[in-house]
């Protein structure tokens, strides 16, 4: 009864301590000797849209990386659900499955076609969960014969086959390619494809996680200009939708139209935030009336 | 001219010596192929430690074992090592000579195989394993998912070239180990020391056996090549 208290206890603090859905704490990243994050520390809420402005090579991607840990900090640590990424007991994979990312090279494989982009992690997590659990089943059967008939352990539920886990994937897929009118591109390669299709692939690849967040490191910038429209479109229905996410990019009119909060980073620090009618309309530090007045 | 083919004849058919023109023709082939898959199976373990080395503590242990393997095959001639095999370390084990032969040119063949593989897997873009990583998915699965099959369809040509090299290596198996397609005209040769047509006829079999080869290679390339243009 007490350890039960205690228990409880300990958790409530932890989720006091850690309560936001991304948090940094003392983030520090070098690469060699050059300082590239210095002491940041930082919290994201659920449902925030985080726009992160800045010089180039600021520090902005490595931020952005450090928060799925993509990057590994130098010291601090980020936390994610209350969970400390840089624990090495953690498993990242799991967390990671719940952070979408997407780059500004869109990084779609290359070696499959677009359904099979969109479907292949889900099903690999799937059907090794799955597995997890015949395993475990097995091991109980196993255990269960040299136990008495009282005293046999339960059986895990299997709710669900491989074969349905793949039908699944490929409905939500399908089901996403139609959101974004890229159904008759599901057999395609992603070669074939035009910036912004394959961007918006990305998009919903990620998405097909189910994600809690998505982090994107300037989604339109490889981008030609006739296709920034179309992902940024996406990118707001998201917004729209409520999903909670962090977006690095210079399209200063997109992060005042969708953002609830700016960053503006500049040498490994956060140097001024706020909402983006303070940031764009009212600006404090030098650093970035300089960087506004160059890119506006 | 006439006289010539009559030894030839007399040795090729009369003396039986396309028994070993067919067993040796079998062996090379055997060597060959059975080399680089092994080569393969080799060079691609050793490449990914070497990889892995890069970011992994316990993978850079290996690496080194694998830099030290691939230099001595690679810094050493395929002669020697079939005689050190041969002589030193087989020399106790009574050993099949052509599985002998296999087992030397398979460890020749990874120590380059693992260069290849090296150079496949780091022209695929950082950014296909990134993607993999964000979306949870292990090192392992994202290399074996996503990795490996683009690095591969990448060194197929050189793969080719690897083969084409091995099968023209594979010439110098018949002085230490096995019956052989040089040694078998050798013999055929060496008996009544005629050496014009027996040699001449050696270089075309071999020429063949290479065109076929790469004809084949040139299929499997634009096969791949193919599967990633498909709308
Ligand atoms: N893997 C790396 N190794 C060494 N240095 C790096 C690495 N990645 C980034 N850097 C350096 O860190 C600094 C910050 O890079 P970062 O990519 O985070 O900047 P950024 O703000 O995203 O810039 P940009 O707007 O150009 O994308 C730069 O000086 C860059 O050269
Ligand atoms: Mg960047």
């Amino acid at each position: 009864m007490k350890e039960e208290v205690n228990a409880q206890a300990s958790e409530a603090m932890a989720e006091e301590l850690h309560t936001a859905m991304i948090e940094v704490e003392h983030l520090t990243k070098k690469f060699g000797d050059l300082l590239v994050l210095d002491d940041i520390s930082e919290k994201i809420e659920q449902g925030e849209k985080v726009a992160i402005i800045g010089p180039s090579g600021s520090g902005k991607s490595t931020f952005l990386r450090c928060l799925n840990v993509l990057e590994d900090p130098t010291s601090g640590a980020v936390y994610f659900e209350g969970a400390n990424l840089c624990d090495l007991r953690v498993d990242i994979n799991l967390h990671r499955r719940r952070m979408g990312m997407v780059f500004q090279q869109f990084n779609l494989f290359n070696n499959m076609n677009v359904l099979k982009n969109i479907t292949l992690a889900p099903v690999h997590v799937g059907v090794q969960d799955l597995r997890r659990i015949k395993r475990r089943n097995l091991r109980t059967k196993i255990c269960n014969l040299f136990r008495k008939k009282d005293k046999k352990a339960a059986l895990e539920p299997v709710e669900t086959t491989v074969r349905q886990i793949k039908e699944e994937a490929k409905e939500n897929a399908m089901r996403l390619l139609k959101r974004i009118g890229l159904a008759d591109k599901a057999e395609v390669y992603p070669s074939t494809l035009s910036g912004g299709q394959r961007q918006r692939i990305a998009i919903v690849r990620a998405l097909a996680m189910n994600p809690k967040v998505m982090l994107f490191d300037e989604p339109t910038s490889a981008l030609d200009p006739e296709m920034v429209g179309e992902v940024l479109e996406l990118i707001k229905e998201l917004a729209d939708e409520g999903m909670t996410m962090v977006i690095v990019t210079h399209e200063m009119g997109f992060a005042r139209e969708v953002a609830t909060r700016v960053l503006f980073m500049d040498g490994g620090k956060i140097v001024e935030q706020g909402p983006p009618a303070q940031v764009f309309g009212a600006p404090k530090n030098d650093r970035l009336k300089d960087f506004l007045s160059k890119v506006l | 001219m006439r006289v010539m083919w009559e030894a030839f004849y007399d040795q090729f058919i009369v003396q039986g010596g396309y028994k070993n023109v067919l067993l040796g023709l079998r062996n090379t082939l055997i060597i060959a192929i059975a080399g680089l898959v092994i080569g393969i199976i080799i060079g691609t373990i050793v490449a990914s430690v070497q990889v892995a080395g890069k970011r992994n503590k316990v993978a850079r242990v290996f690496a080194a074992v694998g830099d030290v393997y691939t230099g001595i095959f690679r810094g050493t001639p395929i002669i020697v090592q079939l005689l050190i095999f041969h002589y030193i370390i087989f020399s106790g084990i009574n050993i099949d000579g052509l599985l002998e032969a296999i087992i030397v040119f398979g460890l020749n063949s990874g120590a380059y195989v693992a260069e290849i593989m090296r150079g496949g897997i780091l022209s695929v873009d950082i950014g296909q394993m990134e993607a993999g990583r964000t979306l949870g998915l292990s090192y392992p699965t994202t290399m074996i998912k996503i990795v490996y099959p683009q690095a591969i369809k990448n060194v197929i040509p050189t793969l080719g070239n690897e083969l084409i090299a091995l099968t023209k290596d594979t010439s110098v198996a018949g002085y230490v180990a096995t019956m052989d397609l040089t040694r078998a005209f050798r013999l055929i040769a060496s008996a009544n020391y005629e050496y014009i047509i027996p040699y001449l006829m050696l270089a075309l079999v071999y020429l063949v056996i290479i065109l076929i080869f790469t004809f084949i290679i040139r299929f499997v390339e634009r096969r791949l090549r193919k599967s990633e243009r498909r709308s």
